[in-house]
């Protein structure tokens, strides 16, 4: 049996109908979790990807140390040979306590997820995303979180799974939130979008990611930064794609004024397309475009923008 | 106060990487201190200046003494270095690592966000899951007082400011401090500075969970049509006609 840990907030996440899109092509007895403060409210759409669904909306249940304890104790009681989490920041702290919790083996942001005789094989990416590498695990019990944006979403089961509520014996967590700010945007999130337009330093000014903002605007992607803008104060952190920033993989991904750093490319490399338009023909960033524009951004992209803007209408 | 960091020995950021065989070949490789736990470094020498009480802990094989000299050249006290060659994973790690925190009793431990060489984030909140302890991650703002850590961190889709007890578990993010260069009088001083070696069979820990397979360097072939932009306005219809109609992205 899987336990799959899923996020919501009025409805599952995408990462959750990912995960369990890959718990359901490993095996057929999937049992979907919700905890936290809401998980009522989507038990119904759990249930109908899963055998069965545990619902636990006990307040405690904030902090990746009770969500741990949830998670283990549910998995123990459930007997699951699978704990399958989302890759997202929140997942990738809960996973490794669970697996502590467990001595179990852990496998981090998969790529692919395969079943062997007694275990778990995965592909993940490492050293800056520029090795795949492939891990496997043979235990009683493997925990794995999933990269975002890698698996085809779960299947609607032909009939529902049973709903369980659970209750959990927690202790307050010792961590208090002070506050909190969530980064909105009006455009389409970075992590999901299929198109992104990013600037870098080569844009010198807040002012020119006017340029980067329009072109997303006519093409509907979402926009991105590299740390060197964000460091500037150019653009706000949620925009950073990168190694400590946001990973995506979008169809295209367009780069403007980037140099394409290491740290960069760990971000946005196994984009499908990648188009770059720099003045520096030696630019790192062209040896791994498909299409580029050597030349000004500031004469490059008024034109780009024009020419977006004639094929749209 | 006293503060452990976590250390590793990865890549440079620059190095090419190269596998051969089903294996990363790092002979010849320009290796380095983990960015990320510069971070942690650079946060311990600025909370006990000077560097008084301020541990390196590094797990891994002989090259790690490179990057645990530089952590030391920056300014901590003295290290302790589990040595050895085989590749842990993080629940194994955290275990040793668990029993060397015991060891030095620290108020605060920090710890890379995200190491360069395994591009996990799992080491912090391991190592916190096995000393039973609370974990602040990604953080960017860090003050103390009293026994008491208040902090900002990065999430998902914003930011989060907490407040917790020590000891802690502290890992880093871009924005916590911008890390010193060592000094040649600093570079000097570390190498007659303390590295404790032990072995992670002192802590019962014989193997791995988790095997690696394989390893490969997957490019994906790129076309690199790469148009002139003297002339702007032909050169960005051009482009726009490749994305719509031969890579049919927009
Ligand atoms: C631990 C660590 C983590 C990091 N994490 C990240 C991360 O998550 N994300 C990230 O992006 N970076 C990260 N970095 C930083 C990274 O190493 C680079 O410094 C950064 O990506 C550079 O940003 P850039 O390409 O905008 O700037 P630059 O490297 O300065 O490049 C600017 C480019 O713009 C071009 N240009 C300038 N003017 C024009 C013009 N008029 N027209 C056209 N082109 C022009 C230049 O030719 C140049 O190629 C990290 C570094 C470290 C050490
Ligand atoms: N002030 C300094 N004096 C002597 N060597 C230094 C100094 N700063 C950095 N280094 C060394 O120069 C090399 C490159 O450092 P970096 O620029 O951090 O990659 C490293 O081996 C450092 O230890």
């Amino acid at each position: 049996m899987i336990l799959v840990v899923c996020e919501f907030d009025t409805k599952l996440k995408k990462s959750a109908l990912e995960i369990l899109g890959a718990a359901q092509r490993l095996e057929d007895s999937v049992t979907a979790v919700l905890l936290g403060t809401g998980a009522g409210g989507v038990a119904l759409q759990a249930a109908q990807y899963a055998s069965q669904v545990l619902v636990c909306e006990d307040a405690l249940l904030v902090g990746a140390k009770n969500m741990a304890q949830a998670v283990s104790d549910l998995s123990e009681q459930a007997e699951a040979t699978l704990v399958l989490m989302a890759g997202s920041r929140g997942g990738r702290e809960i996973a490794p306590r669970v697996a502590v919790r467990l001595d179990a083996p852990y496998l981090e942001d998969a790529t692919v997820l395969t079943n062997i005789e007694g275990g778990l094989q995965i592909q993940h990416y490492a050293y800056l995303a520029r090795v795949t590498e492939t891990l496997e695990a043979i235990a009683p019990i493997v925990v794995c979180s999933v990269k975002p944006n890698t698996q085809v979403v779960a299947e609607a089961n032909s009939s529902a799974g049973e709903i369980f509520e659970v209750k959990l014996e927690l202790t307050a967590s010792g961590v208090t939130v002070l506050g909190r700010t969530v980064e909105k945007t009006s455009r389409v999130a970075l992590t999901e979008a299929s198109l992104v337009v990013t600037g870098g330093r080569g844009l010198g000014s807040p002012e020119n990611f006017a340029l980067i903002e329009s072109l997303a605007d006519v093409l509907g992607a979402g926009v991105g930064a590299t740390r060197a803008a964000v460091d500037a104060g150019w653009r706000p952190y949620g925009e950073q794609v990168g190694q400590t920033g946001k990973t995506v993989q979008p169809n295209a991904y367009i780069a403007v004024g980037v140099s394409g750093a290491v740290q960069h490319l760990s971000g946005m490399g196994k984009s499908k397309n990648i188009v770059a338009i720099n003045k520096d023909a030696e630019a790192p960033i062209f040896k791994v475009a498909d299409y580029g524009i050597i030349g000004d951004l500031h004469a490059i992209m008024p034109a780009l923008i024009e020419a977006a803007k004639k094929l749209r209408d | 106060m006293k503060i452990l960091c976590l250390i590793r020995q990865v890549p440079d950021a620059e190095a090419k990487v190269k596998a051969a065989l089903g294996k990363v070949d790092l002979d010849g490789a320009t290796m380095a201190l983990d960015g990320m736990d510069e971070y942690g470094v650079e946060q311990a020498l600025r909370i006990n200046e000077g560097g008084a009480n301020t541990v390196a802990v590094a797990l891994g094989n002989t090259r790690f003494e490179d990057a645990i000299r530089r952590s030391l050249a920056m300014g901590l006290e003295r290290a302790v270095h589990i040595e050895t060659d085989l590749l842990l994973d993080v629940v194994s790690q955290a275990q040793i690592l668990k029993a060397v925190v015991l060891e030095e009793a620290p108020d605060l431990v920090f710890v890379g966000g995200q190491h360069a060489d395994t591009d996990s984030q799992a080491l912090g909140a391991a190592l916190a899951e096995a000393l039973g302890w609370n974990q602040i991650t990604w953080t960017t703002e860090l003050t103390l007082a009293d026994g008491i850590a208040k902090a900002t961190h990065d999430t998902d889709d914003g930011k989060e400011s907490l407040e917790l007890a020590l000891p802690a578990i502290i890992t880093t993010q871009q924005g916590l401090n911008e890390p010193r260069y060592p000094t040649l009088p600093n570079i000097m001083k570390a190498k007659k500075k303390e590295i404790r070696k032990t072995t992670p069979e002192q802590y019962g820990i014989t193997n791995s969970k988790v095997r690696i397979v394989s390893q490969e360097i997957q490019e994906r072939p790129r076309l690199n049509k790469l148009l002139d932009g003297k002339d702007p306005v032909t050169a960005a219809n051009e482009l726009i006609r490749l994305l719509h109609e031969e890579a049919k992205v927009i």
